[in-house]
């Protein structure tokens, strides 16, 4: 052996192969090594080989974008799985459903998995959002990440929305008929937008396929593009946002520390997911019926908050004005000027924490109180009642809560005296809080024809039980 | 001079391929528009199969509301005789509205909203009545064009089809006249 020194060691066959694959340790004895392993693995080759030791406190993230990441993989094997029993036409989907559940072998399983990883993947998103906002995670090398973040929410709802119709039930196919009715409002575009949601006329065989080919082929490919490139950037920009420190931080090799942290926090969502799937299952109510609307009827749940709009102010507001001034206040959000804001504290300060705070807890009250005022003592009879509905419940609502609100920030400037970042931290709380409401209001609080009430045994449950007992 | 030429040249290419290039996406985007959007024939199909014949005028009671649930409409035959045929959908939300006899009305379960008999708006959300079908009465039977919708912003009595006044064919008037 010694005799032939080009080949210092002979390995077995085995072994060659095996070191061909890993070219280096695969799990590291010293720091050195723990370097190593992320440059030369592919899947670790995203990460750096070091992070600052404050990016480690579980508080800075709560793991929410790496919890996102989970959910989209969870929501990629489920759907490959789903594809290969759903049948996307209107006759068949529904009972492709019921085989699935039925016959295939953990398919009610797998379908509740996907099920619950989507409804808390737009949850994971939305928190997402609050947390970069509230860590200010969005300024310099950080700003086109914010858009880039705002468009994956959009995939995500557009995933959401166009999974929805799939099951074919009553809950599915009333919903997206709400929701293509509402698109009828935006002005001009309307109906062209509606016959584009619809692939027609109305909902049918060419919704459902336009619905299925989105949902399976555009909406992933664009997420997994735009989560490549979101996660890229954010290690352009130096990794997740940490407070400022004086002198050079400290720093600790990511192999083990960060990374175990962030398998535990995956794994823990898995078995989650997995264990709320084994008890809670997806809803599958009555195959759809065109000719039966349920009572009430309503929009899936992460789009009630505009349906709830919808019952306050005029269309044109409700349907495309307030969500445009909300959509381009997001984008614009890291490019309005600021003072020099510190990036990576929670709410920028001790003051800018209690604003919001009062924020929060201002909106929780008001906005409840203006929504019941609105459906008891505001009615359309008795408030103005020779003025046209669009002046009545669009125009002068719309005008008196932004002046109500820039009366607000003012006297707020005058009494407390926040910077530019504070300020505008107060107002996003406040908006957020108010479209929460709203939609808590429109989930749990509307009842037949859409009248508040208290929530009480959903309806939507007999219909599920309905449709299970039928074989 | 030929250098400038050449820089001219060059700009000019540039500014060539930078237009093939958007011409390209906007052709992209034409052809996946065109793999999406609602697709004509459909609604030709559903044209041609849309007319619908209801049965002989005298079938239908003054002040009744028959369901069509095959063409998604109710064929309303007022007091003075006339018909409307109106699609079943709400005009706020897109709703299926049944008929409440009771109630003489129209009420959407999903909002509350109610229209009379001639599909004019009794209560909100709704702001417009129900859409119509064109009613064409031919040799005294009732036939609906439930292939094109119709909207309205108002009801006007044009929109009503008598048994003998309105003819759109050239057939001769029905032999028999309904009251």
């Amino acid at each position: 052996m010694g005799e032939v020194p080009e080949v210092p060691e002979r390995r077995g066959l085995l072994r060659s192969i095996w070191h061909s694959i890993f070219r280096g340790p695969v799990v590291p004895r010293d720091e050195r090594e723990r370097r190593r392993v992320v440059l030369i693995h592919l899947p670790l080759h995203l990460r750096p080989t070091q992070v600052p030791e404050a990016a480690l406190r579980y508080s800075r993230t709560f793991g929410l974008g790496g919890m996102a990441l989970v959910l989209i993989g969870l929501l990629m094997v489920t759907g490959v799985l789903l594809v290969f029993v759903y049948k996307p036409s209107p006759e068949d989907a529904h009972g492709s459903l019921l085989t699935l559940q039925r016959e295939v072998l953990f398919g009610r399983l797998v379908r509740n998995v996907h099920y619950w990883s989507a409804n808390f993947l737009v949850v994971v998103t939305c928190l997402h959002l609050l947390r970069v906002f509230f860590t200010g995670a969005f300024h310099g090398a950080r700003q086109f990440n914010w858009v880039i973040g705002l468009l994956l929410l959009l995939g995500v709802l557009l995933s959401n929305f166009t999974g929805y119709l799939l099951p074919w039930d009553q809950r599915s196919y009333w919903a997206i008929t709400i929701c293509a009715s509402m698109a009828s409002y935006v002005p001009i575009a309307g109906p062209w937008l509606q016959r584009l949601v619809q692939g027609g006329s109305e909902i049918g065989a060419s919704t459902l396929l336009n619905f299925y080919a989105i949902h399976t082929t555009i909406s992933p490919v664009f997420i997994l593009i735009l989560v490549g490139f979101h996660s890229w950037r954010i290690r352009k920009a130096g990794g997740v946002v940490t407070p400022p420190v004086v002198g050079t931080p400290d720093r600790v090799s990511f192999v083990p520390n960060l990374l175990m942290r962030e398998v535990a926090v995956g794994l823990g969502l898995v078995a989650g997911v997995l264990l709320l799937s084994v008890f809670a299952s997806a809803p599958l109510g009555a195959p759809a019926n065109p000719g039966m609307s349920p009572n009430p009827a309503k929009a899936p749940w992460y789009f009630m908050g505009f349906q709830e709009l919808l019952l306050h102010f005029h269309s044109l507001f409700s349907v495309f004005v307030l969500p445009l001034a909300a959509a381009v206040a997001l984008f614009l959000i890291p490019y309005l000027r600021y003072d020099a804001e510190p990036s990576g504290v929670w709410f920028l300060s001790a003051k800018g924490r209690r604003l919001a705070i009062g924020a929060a807890v201002f909106g929780l009250v008001v906005a409840p109180v203006l929504v019941i005022a609105d459906e008891f003592i505001f009615t359309r009879e008795s408030w103005l009642p020779g003025a046209a509905s669009w002046l009545r419940s669009g125009v002068l609502p719309v005008a008196g809560l932004t002046l109500a609100t820039c009366a607000l920030a003012f006297a707020l400037k005058r009494r407390f005296a926040p910077t530019r970042g504070e300020m505008t931290q107060t107002i996003f709380v406040l908006l957020v809080t108010a479209f929460a409401v709203l939609t808590m209001t429109g989930v749990w609080f509307r009842g037949r024809g859409m009248a508040l009430t208290w929530p009480r045994s959903q309806p939507a449950s007999a219909v599920t039980e309905i449709a299970e007992a039928e074989e | 001079m030929a250098e400038d030429a050449q820089r001219k040249r060059r700009s000019f290419l540039a500014a060539l391929a930078t237009g093939l290039a958007l011409v390209a996406t906007g052709e992209l985007f034409w052809v996946a528009s065109a793999f999406i959007r609602p697709r004509k024939r459909r609604d030709m199909r559903d044209r041609r199969e849309g007319l619908i014949v209801a049965g002989p005028v005298e079938t239908f009671a003054r002040d009744s509301v028959t369901a069509f649930p095959e063409g998604k409409f109710y064929l309303v035959r007022l007091s003075d005789g006339g018909f409307l045929a109106l699609h079943r959908r709400c005009t706020h939300l897109g709703c299926t509205v049944p008929w409440d006899e009771e109630a003489a009305r129209f009420i959407c379960p999903c909002h509350a909203s109610s229209f009379d008999m001639r599909g004019a708006v009794l209560g909100p959300p709704a702001a417009r009545p129900l859409d119509l079908f064109t009613v064409r009465i031919e040799n005294g039977i009732v036939k609906v064009d439930a292939g094109q919708v119709i909207e309205r912003q108002t009801f006007v009595p044009e929109q009503v089809t008598h048994p003998s006044a309105r003819r759109r064919t050239a057939a001769p008037p029905p032999p028999r006249r309904d009251g």
